[in-house]
């Protein structure tokens, strides 16, 4: 058996409701190891819900996300399908790591608290372990020196950074990342894209949602592009910016593009 | 008129006020003790998915906001034994007051958990804690630290409120006073001691708890 | 069941009369001390320090002191001063200076949360200081201070029931003296609970109303 046989994340015919709006229309998806891929879309596409799906944030009326080879929030018995356990979300949750657009750092907690929190709690470290890979992801993440300050003493780029280094600390197999500068001053953004980059390269698995265009052309594999709850478009950064096979893709990179 | 002031019989009694003082503290900590528990467990259900929790908490607070504390206090001691429930003054106060405060610290905690941000407790569910674990390790930590300054003041007002167990013969601050107050016929001494006790008290605790508020840092 | 009903209607009427006492005092005690928690309001936000103290001790003072010891001071203190005062009287005195604190407390909140264009707009239209008062700010802040003066009139509602401890014939007084009669604790406790509570609920949904009424004017 090879790691390389499936892909670490498939996402087929992926449907959600709220109410009786449908904001995922049965999405199909997959991503490989080491693979970085961007979705982009107006927002009210349903990407952000996308990606709050596969870190079971929401329920889902349709369809089945496996993540290295495991189906995950979902199980069939006698034909229908059951919400499995907290306890189990949890565990399938532990395996993606998410960074949020409004950073959501524990406000009671330092920098290096925010980072130990799953350590300790999910994955059973002691203190003395947590610390010290808290330590070293927020050496990473360009913090060394900021373990000990409570997120409101931190810059808005500085607590994303934090919450990144708290995604990556749980070692996940997949990181998520929702609109990860979007609330950020625009002096701010390059240093939180930067880490990322920086983690892109050091080979990390990461599905993002922007409306950075041009970090998604710089960062990513692939490019997705979304519109009203379907996939429109997904291929490399080059063909989805330079060659637009869709009306709706071409449309709305000339709206976005400044 | 010829009232002077002789502060020399209240002094005499001094200790008694004092120990009458240290009664309605330890009234007012136990029954916020209680309280607290009832509090976090009416809080939770107003806030929660039950509609029947909701219900209950709903009626909870607004009953026991509108009834005056001395009826509640009156019905405890003096109902409940015909009931077939015997308790002492002591604990049907307690008890009482526990109810009381429990009420009010439910709105306290109410206000305190919808101050937790969704995203926080999202961002405890993404690295997966579990509901409980998030519960414990973020929201309730949160929602205290925010709920400290209101369950401060809950506080305050329970101990002046443990001043109506004079009403059951608790020999508390004021039971003492007016005792004080009858026999010595110092009256003006008297309740001005009283009052300076009790402010003194109010003063003393709220430094204490803003001292407390300090040490944690804000949000 | 029918026993307690029949208790009841025997005692009607002390029990109206109790209720009725209940209901005036508070009445008072709101209208004074609504008067007494103005004054207090605009001296704690207006006054220079100097003034400004003695009000401020006031309040502390009121605030720090449990309202049955208020009560007692205010039933005791007076004879010795050479005022006689009967025992409702003196509980109104005592409900009113507590409610004047809580009221002035509340005041000052609101008067210091209106932002200061207002009275700088005021004066530059050439106000006085009691015009811009009557006209710009009281209207401001009384509207803001709603919700939480009737509330007040519920911890009134509530206070005077400490009166029966000073021998006031008001609702639980009266409720005491039926309860000796007839040893039926639990039913008239329950029932002149019910009447408290009935009370306050209609008082707190009577300024929801007004509440309403006021917000959709601004």
């Amino acid at each position: 058996m090879t790691e390389t046989l499936h892909p670490l994340l498939e996402i087929r015919g992926l449907r959600k409701q709220f109410g009786t709006v449908e904001v995922l229309k049965g999405v199909d998806l997959a991503l490989n190891k080491r693979e970085v891929v961007s979705i982009i879309g107006s927002s009210g596409s349903g990407k952000t819900t996308l990606l709050r799906c596969v870190n079971l944030l929401e329920e889902f009326q349709g369809g089945d996300i496996v993540l290295d080879g495991e189906t995950i929030g979902y199980r069939i018995s006698k034909g229908r399908r059951y919400r499995i356990r907290d306890r189990d979300l949890s565990r399938q949750r532990s395996m993606t790591g998410m960074v949020f657009q409004s950073f959501n750092l524990f406000p009671h907690l330092t920098a290096a608290g925010n980072v130990m929190l799953g350590l300790r709690k999910v994955r059973r470290l002691g203190r003395d372990e947590a610390r010290a890979i808290a330590e070293a992801w927020l050496g990473r993440v360009g913090l060394a020196q900021r373990g000990d300050h409570y997120p409101s003493q931190l810059s808005g780029g500085q607590q994303q950074r934090v919450a990144i280094a708290r995604a990556l600390a749980m070692d996940p197999k997949l990181v998520l990342l929702d609109e990860v500068t979007s609330a950020l001053d625009p002096e701010l953004v390059q240093e939180v894209l930067n880490t990322v980059k920086s983690i892109a390269d050091d080979g990390a698995t990461l599905l993002i949602v922007t409306h950075e265009m041009r970090f998604a052309r710089d960062v990513s594999n692939r490019v997705v592009f979304m519109e009203q709850g379907q996939i429109v478009e997904d291929g490399p950064p080059a063909e989805i910016f330079g060659n637009p096979r869709s009306q709706r893709l071409a449309e709305f990179l000339r709206n976005t593009r400044t | 008129m010829g009232y002077s002031l002789h502060f020399g019989a209240i002094w005499a009694s001094f200790d008694r006020l004092l120990s009458g003082l240290a009664i309605g503290l330890g009234l007012a900590i136990a029954a916020v003790l209680i309280g607290t528990f009832l509090g976090l467990l009416a809080a939770f259900a107003s806030v929660g998915p039950s509609r029947l929790g909701r219900l209950i908490a709903g009626s909870y607070v607004m009953m026991i906001r509108n009834l005056p504390l001395l009826v509640l206090v009156l019905l405890v001691y003096f109902a409940l034994p015909q009931a077939g429930i015997r308790l002492d003054k002591y604990e049907s106060f307690i008890g009482a007051l526990a109810l009381y405060s429990g009420a009010y610290l439910t709105e306290v905690f109410r206000a305190g958990l919808l101050s937790v941000p969704k995203g926080v407790v999202e961002a405890g569910r993404a690295i997966g804690l579990t509901r409980f674990q998030t519960g414990i390790w973020v929201t309730a930590p949160v929602m205290l630290r925010n709920a400290l300054p209101s369950l401060g003041n809950t506080f305050i007002s329970m101990f002046k409120d443990s001043s109506i167990a004079a009403a059951i013969a608790i020999p508390e601050l004021t039971f003492e006073a007016r005792k004080i107050n009858v026999d010595t016929f110092r009256v003006v001494e008297t309740w001005l001691v009283a009052s300076g006790l009790y402010v003194a008290a109010c003063f003393a605790i709220a430094s204490f708890l803003r001292s407390l508020e300090r040490r944690f840092p804000k949000f | 069941m029918q026993v307690f009903l029949d208790q009841v209607w025997t005692a009607r009427w002390p029990l109206w009369d109790g209720f009725l006492l209940t209901i005036e005092i508070a009445a008072a005690a709101i209208a004074c001390g609504t008067v007494l928690g103005c004054i207090v309001g605009i001296q704690l936000v207006f006054a220079p320090t100097l003034v400004r103290f003695p009000f401020r001790v006031y309040v502390d003072v009121m605030r720090g002191t449990p309202l049955l010891v208020l009560i007692l001071a205010a039933f005791y203190i007076p004879s010795v001063a050479g005022l006689n005062l009967s025992a409702t009287q003196a509980g109104i005195l005592a409900l009113t200076l507590f409610a004047g604190a809580h009221i002035g407390e509340l005041l000052r909140g609101s008067l210091q949360a209106i932002p200061p264009g207002q009275a700088e707009a005021a004066r530059s239209i050439g106000l006085t200081f009691p015009q811009m008062l009557a006209y710009v700010l009281l209207p401001q802040a009384l509207r803001s201070a709603l919700p939480p003066w009737i509330n007040t009139g519920v911890e009134l509602i509530k206070g005077s029931s400490l009166l029966s401890m000073i021998g006031v014939g008001e609702l639980l007084l009266k409720t005491q003296e039926v309860i000796g009669r007839t040893f039926m604790t639990i039913e008239f406790y329950v029932f002149a609970g019910c009447l408290y509570l009935i009370t306050n609920i209609l008082l707190d949904q009577v300024g929801k109303t007004v509440e309403r009424y006021a917000g959709g004017r601004s």
